[in-house]
């Protein structure tokens, strides 16, 4: 087993590895607790380092190709059948992007839940939808097949749905779960309707082959239109975001965090039907301005409703609708200039600051969650009137809180400035009030923290408070992000050539994610 | 004509199904609305993938003078309704399981008096 051979079957490996453990899992968990805990823990680890060195390979060289069950993506079998039909995965920039995000907040997630869910009854079933959450995100990420996109996603809501009714004692936390797979099913009905308007026309489920012969006929659109509602509806972009606060507020913290990522993993499969199954065939000016506009909306509608907030996680929860908005905003005015000649000037740079925020965003507002986990841990409310002067006794995690919060405001030195300043500057060319706008809500949500920030961190220690800080694994799950939003905050010159560029470029480049399955079917 | 039949029974079904999803307030009929819907999707994908006069690509079990491959049905449609179905039965047992554990805390199934969260 040498590192080419690993390389070469990664793809494949890194879905396999969680997908059998998550299976593992409960019965370890009747065999040793412990056991059960090093398991889960090694077994994301290893993701980790396989998917980093996946993704150093996809940056520097070029796009992964795995074919299930052939040698090549073209084969037929039997031979002469005239169909290619199978399962192949495609891992290029961005979806060897989005897998890092995956496996980090996911590896995050694991170390926090260790103490987190400690006396919680049903561990071993935890760690296994745990797990099989991280399968799911992956699946969505790494796929080339638009069926197998539908698998993963129910995949990825079944299990999110299950553990954001982990805690059912609370009652409520059921009602946000019944919420999240309504919408969720729904969605991924949509989806798979979609898909079967699009393989009634041209018989073919392979992302690269079906956008080598699409043609914008009227069925292409009303299959478009099902896709954006969809995984709008997905990544809870307002109008469509009824459900995020209900389901985010109620799940355990580490799944609040591993949720956005999901969320996420939506909005990956939003760009990525735009950019990749359409692309140029779409109307782009139309289908931009409608992408900025639901960026727009859910900009200033999730701050708005954040600020009158007294649980803390509803308040965060209608932030991540808020802050999800500037990547569909980047995005979005990419989509807009896409094909046009200022695309190389600005519209890329406009990608690069949406898509560079995806990752800002889910490692700050990971870490905003689990501070805010945290404090329920000990606190046992999420009313921020019944807490205050928590700096007292928990200065880890008071740190942690400011530096999540100053991100997440887009502070320098932080990571969220380097993401906002990339879509204020782009955006500014389409029309002066996107960036007004984005600004704007920035304002906003830094007052929105410091309001947080005051009402649970400063004043007089509370009276009938547990003493003292988290147990340290929730340190270390905490930690890990914040390293992430430091590294990223200070060379972020670094990232965005490295990193966010390839991703960007893989989803701009359509005729390069074509070409690459070796001229499809 | 007779053959577009089952794309009209197809969105009459959808539509019924997103008006139990939207308007019903009983926890259990908004259930049954998805399950509604999801069957209008898999009749949607069967639908799609009949061809008059095909026949099951079974190599052992052919009738004399088909075509090979021309006369076979390629089964991929009738694959994805078997994922489907499988899928839905999943959904379907958890969403129950909630409606379960819902009424045992609030005591009732009407969505509107299940909201515990607006507060």
């Amino acid at each position: 087993m040498n590192v080419d051979w690993l390389l070469t079957h990664s793809p494949a490996l890194l879905i396999a590895i969680p997908l059998l453990a998550a299976f593992l899992t409960p019965v370890i968990d009747r065999i040793n607790k412990k056991a059960r805990d090093a398991f889960v823990i090694i077994v994301l680890i290893i993701a980790e380092i396989i998917m980093i060195a996946l993704a150093w390979d996809v940056f520097t060289g070029s796009a992964h190709i795995y074919t299930m069950g052939a040698s090549n993506p073209t084969a037929t079998i039997p031979s002469q059948a005239a169909v290619p039909i199978r399962i192949v995965l495609e891992v290029d920039g961005m979806g060897a992007f989005m897998g890092l995000i995956s496996t980090t907040v996911s590896l995050a997630a694991g170390f926090y839940s260790l103490a987190f869910v400690k006396k919680e009854t049903g561990q071993g079933r935890y760690y296994t939808l745990l797990l099989l959450m991280l399968v799911g995100m992956l699946g969505m990420e790494f796929t080339g097949d638009i069926f197998n996109l539908f698998v993963f996603l129910e995949v990825l809501s079944m299990a999110s749905a299950a553990l954001i009714a982990y805690r059912f004692y609370y009652g409520d936390a059921v009602e946000g779960a019944f919420k999240y797979c309504v919408v969720s099913s729904l969605g991924a009905l949509m989806v798979l309707f979609a898909i079967g308007l699009l393989y009634g026309q041209y018989d073919l489920l392979n992302m690269a082959a079906l956008a080598k012969v699409i043609e914008y006929t009227t069925l292409d659109k009303i299959a478009l239109v099902l896709l954006i509602a969809a995984f709008a509806m997905k990544c809870g972009a307002v109008p469509m975001h009824m459900w995020t606060p209900d389901s985010y507020t109620v799940a355990p913290a580490p799944i609040t965090a591993m949720l956005v990522a999901a969320s996420q993993a939506s909005l990956y499969a939003l760009f990525r039907i735009c950019f990749s199954l359409y692309g140029l065939t779409l109307d782009v000016t139309t289908v931009g301005i409608i992408i900025i506009a639901l960026g727009l909306l859910s900009m200033f509608v999730g701050v708005t409703m954040a600020l009158p907030q007294k649980d803390i996680k509803r308040l965060m929860s209608y932030h991540a609708v808020s802050q999800t908005g500037y990547m569909l905003l980047g995005v979005g005015v990419g989509l807009y200039l896409l094909g046009k000649s200022d695309f190389d000037t600005y519209g890329m740079a406009a990608m690069e600051g949406g898509i560079f925020h995806i990752i800002n965003h889910a490692l700050y507002k990971g870490l905003l969650f689990l501070t805010a986990g945290a404090i329920f841990y000990k606190v046992k409310t999420r009313n921020l009137n019944e807490m205050g002067g928590l700096a007292h006794s928990m200065k880890f995690t008071t740190i942690f809180f400011m530096i999540g919060a100053l991100a997440i405001a887009g502070i320098p030195p932080f990571n969220g400035f380097a993401s906002k300043l990339l879509i204020y500057e782009s955006a500014y060319h389409v029309s002066p009030i996107l960036s007004i706008i984005a600004m704007l809500v920035s304002i906003i949500t830094l007052a929105s923290f410091v309001k947080v920030f005051h009402s649970a961190f400063m004043g007089p220690p509370m009276e009938n408070a547990e003493a003292g800080e988290v147990p340290k694994s929730m340190i270390i799950g905490m930690a890990i992000l914040t390293v992430g939003i430091i590294l990223f905050g200070l060379f972020p010159g670094w990232v965005v050539s490295n990193i966010v560029h390839p991703a960007a470029q893989a989803l701009a480049a359509q005729a390069g994610y074509i070409g690459s399955v070796a001229g499809g079917a | 004509m007779i053959y577009n039949i089952p794309f009209f029974a197809v969105i009459i079904l959808i539509a019924v199904g997103m008006y139990a999803v939207i308007f019903r307030r009983n926890l259990i009929k908004i259930a049954i609305g998805i399950t509604i819907v999801e069957s209008a999707v898999n009749l949607f994908l069967i639908t799609l993938g009949y061809r008059e006069g095909g026949v099951a690509p079974i190599y052992t079990n052919l009738p004399a003078n088909v075509v090979i491959p021309g006369g076979m049905v390629l089964p991929v449609p009738q694959a994805l309704t078997l994922t489907s179905i499988v899928i839905g039965v999943a959904v379907l047992a958890l969403m129950l399981s909630f409606v379960i554990r819902i009424y045992q805390y609030y005591g009732t199934l009407d969505s509107k008096k299940v909201r515990r969260l607006k507060e």
